[in-house]
């Protein structure tokens, strides 16, 4: 893989760059509300503005999540959502979805799915394990994912998983926030590709009103640490609570909405008029 | 080498946000920990309020029967009737050093619960304790004694709503307030450094019976035994004796009702490496990663994972892991209570079980320590519906 190459999801947001609009990424968890309605409203986003889509693989322990993630996670593992389903579904669609497709959740369904298909593994950290992820990143990728994010794997645990992943041309996107320094950025910058998920909150995902005092600084510091877009979550729900950003340097690139969108869904709305007052912002 | 792994186990598998905290934490044990004046404080602490050292003690009935000498470490002795306080009383002293007033601790049944409170009410410390919803309704009582200590009670409604779903909420928590509050945790368990961290503070129990016991037999035991549910205790006696090449080391798991499934608390023995709570460890998980839900008679081994040192002990050989099921810690705390007068906690009572299922691989005139990490007061109302089944002398 040339190191260089576009991946799908550098061409997603280089083209809303190009629009001169925020891009718009929503995460959905897989499976939720039910395994069918699930695939309609990851098209309706596809077809409705989604530039890139965050599909949620649910875990039962889920430490970075708050209430509606983890209720909507408990509800698609309690049908049966699991990795295997979402890639056999997934790759179904993958000629027909236009955004770029990341791959959202906890270490360890991504460790077991890779470990069972290689059944040999050894737990040794930067060693065996290496073909078990290499497997996984090759399966992700045959079914239409475009890259990672995996918010219980800092850059200290990461090496190895990157690896594997970027070998088959998809980014593990970084997460940082208000307590992360400046020289902690630098040095997940020399490591990552793709976008920047820049958490808005010292806390879990979650709607909330308005944005924390603290975000302009960390904005700030993120923009100079790293040249990758910045794409900003956690709390979100309408555009108006960046209305304080617009036109600034440090204005985000991508917007990521999660919790606020679930309960939108649950409440029976249609996906992608969610999307629809961000869209211009 | 990434840090904090025993071999193949370990890590810190935790969110970005938890990163600095963990890091402030490595930095307090490097600058803090070594202090004389910290030192001092904590052995006041651990030996004039929490009433260490703790005993070692024969058991002459028992041994007669069992052909080999039956020595027990008496934690079931310190303040608030378990090993817990050695931990809490580090931690709070550790947290208060590092300028942090608040302590968040998880708690399964209640011990590391009331020993975190107790701690914080000693030093003056707020102190929030998360407890699944379900072990707050079974244990009201033990709700009662952390609130008279100070300490609010939170039940935990989400996932399974246990020991693992309290770690979740008390997780989170700490992202949140991780300028004010240190994360107290339970067990030799967790991202790192939690598992040296608590180890650290545990090994006091390793290091006394070693001295112990070749104060009061001439020479070390030939077997030391010990439950294992995260693997505090057993670890804190354990690491002072790895050296020791003669020395049998026995860690003993829960099996739970002992039926094939998942109604166990047995990760080392039948669990698989996988990622919980920002380690890698053994685990009990479904074949998608999923964490299944454990089972033990005793609350306080009730827990899908285990300590990664732990896994590392048992990968390696040095430590054999056992097991003993519900029934057999039930016949073990009954045995020990008529037999020597001392009610172990039903967690203490699976490493006795242990012993006494293993009469035939323990060479006669063997020493062998068991640590008896905790009292059986708390477990009454656990115990009586077993014992006395029909319900008399309630």
């Amino acid at each position: 893989m040339n190191r260089t190459a576009q991946t799908v999801i550098d061409q997603r947001l280089a083209q809303a760059r190009a629009e001169k609009r925020l891009a718009l990424i929503p995460f959905v968890t897989a499976g939720f509300p039910t395994a069918s309605a699930f695939w309609d409203i990851v098209e309706d986003l596809d077809a409705h503005g989604a530039d890139i889509i965050e599909i949620g693989v649910p875990f039962s322990d889920p430490v970075a999540d708050g209430p509606v993630v983890e209720a909507a996670g408990v509800r698609a593992l309690e049908q049966g959502a699991n990795l295997h389903a979402l890639l056999k579904e997934l790759e179904k669609r993958k000629n027909r979805l236009r955004a770029g497709i990341i791959l959202m959740g906890y270490a360890n369904p991504f460790l077991q799915y890779a470990c069972k298909a290689t059944p040999k593994t050894r737990f040794t950290p930067g060693l065996g394990i290496r073909s078990a992820l290499d497997r996984l990143a090759a399966d992700c990728a045959a079914a239409g994912a475009h890259g990672f994010i995996i918010p219980d794997l800092p850059l200290n645990e990461a090496g190895v998983w990157r690896a594997a992943f970027e070998a088959h041309g998809m980014p593990l996107i970084p997460l940082v926030g208000q307590n992360t320094t400046k020289a902690r950025m630098q040095e997940y910058a020399r490591h990552s590709k793709g976008y920047v998920y820049v958490v808005s909150v010292l806390g879990t995902t979650g709607v909330r009103d308005g944005m924390p005092p603290e975000l302009v600084e960390t904005l700030k510091r993120a923009r100079a640490g790293f040249s990758l877009p910045l794409a900003l979550g956690f709390g979100l729900k309408h555009p108006d609570q960046l209305a304080e950003f617009a036109g600034r340097e440090y204005a985000p690139d991508a917007v990521i909405f999660g919790s606020a969108l679930l309960k939108h869904i649950e409440a029976g709305n249609r996906a992608s008029d969610f999307l629809r007052p961000w869209k211009n912002a | 080498m990434n840090k904090g792994y025993f071999g193949e186990f370990g890590g810190q598998y935790v969110p970005e946000l938890l990163m600095p905290p963990l890091d402030e934490l490595c930095q307090a044990m490097r600058d803090i920990l070594p202090r004389p004046d910290f030192q001092t404080k904590l052995h006041d602490l651990l030996y004039d309020f929490a009433g260490r050292e703790t005993p070692i003690t024969f058991c002459p009935n028992l041994s007669k029967e069992l052909g080999f000498d039956l020595w027990l470490k008496r934690e079931d002795l310190l303040h608030t009737g378990a090993h817990k306080i050695n931990n809490t009383l580090g931690q709070a002293l550790l947290a208060k050093y590092m300028g942090k007033p608040s302590l968040v601790a998880e708690t399964g049944a209640d011990q590391h619960g009331v020993a975190t409170a107790a701690a914080a009410a000693r030093l003056g410390m707020d102190c929030i304790v998360f407890m699944g919803a379900e072990d707050v309704e079974r244990q009201a009582p033990n709700v009662m004694r952390m609130r008279l200590l100070g300490a609010e009670v939170k039940a935990v409604s989400s996932g399974s709503r246990t020991l693992k779903d309290a770690i979740n909420a008390a997780l989170r928590h700490w992202i949140e307030k991780q300028r004010t509050t240190h994360y107290c945790f339970g067990t030799a368990a967790g991202p790192h450094p939690f598992p040296t961290l608590v180890r650290d503070f545990q090994s006091v129990i390793g290091r006394e019976a070693r001295r112990q016991m070749l104060e009061k037999t001439g020479s070390l035991p030939d077997f030391i035994v010990a439950a294992v549910g995260g693997g505090s205790n057993a670890i804190g006696l354990f690491h002072p004796f790895l050296e020791d090449a003669d020395v049998r080391i026995i860690g003993v798991e829960a099996a739970g009702t002992g039926e094939p499934g998942c109604c166990n608390s047995a990760p080392i023995n039948l669990g698989s490496p996988g990622i919980l709570h920002g380690q890698l460890s053994m685990l009990l998980q479904d074949e998608n990663g999923q964490i299944l839900p454990s089972h033990s008679i005793s609350a306080g081994l009730d827990y899908p994972g285990v300590g990664p040192e732990h896994a590392h002990l048992a990968a390696t050989g040095r430590v054999r892991y056992g097991m003993a099921t519900d029934m057999q810690a039930l016949e073990a705390f009954k045995t020990l209570t008529r037999k020597e007068g001392i009610i172990p906690a039903l967690e203490s009572s699976h490493a006795v079980a242990w012993v006494l299922n293993h009469q035939a691989d323990i060479p006669r005139g063997a020493k062998v320590l068991v640590n008896l990490s905790g009292r059986g007061d708390k477990d009454m109302d656990i115990v009586r519906p077993h014992i006395f089944p029909q319900g008399e002398q309630k």
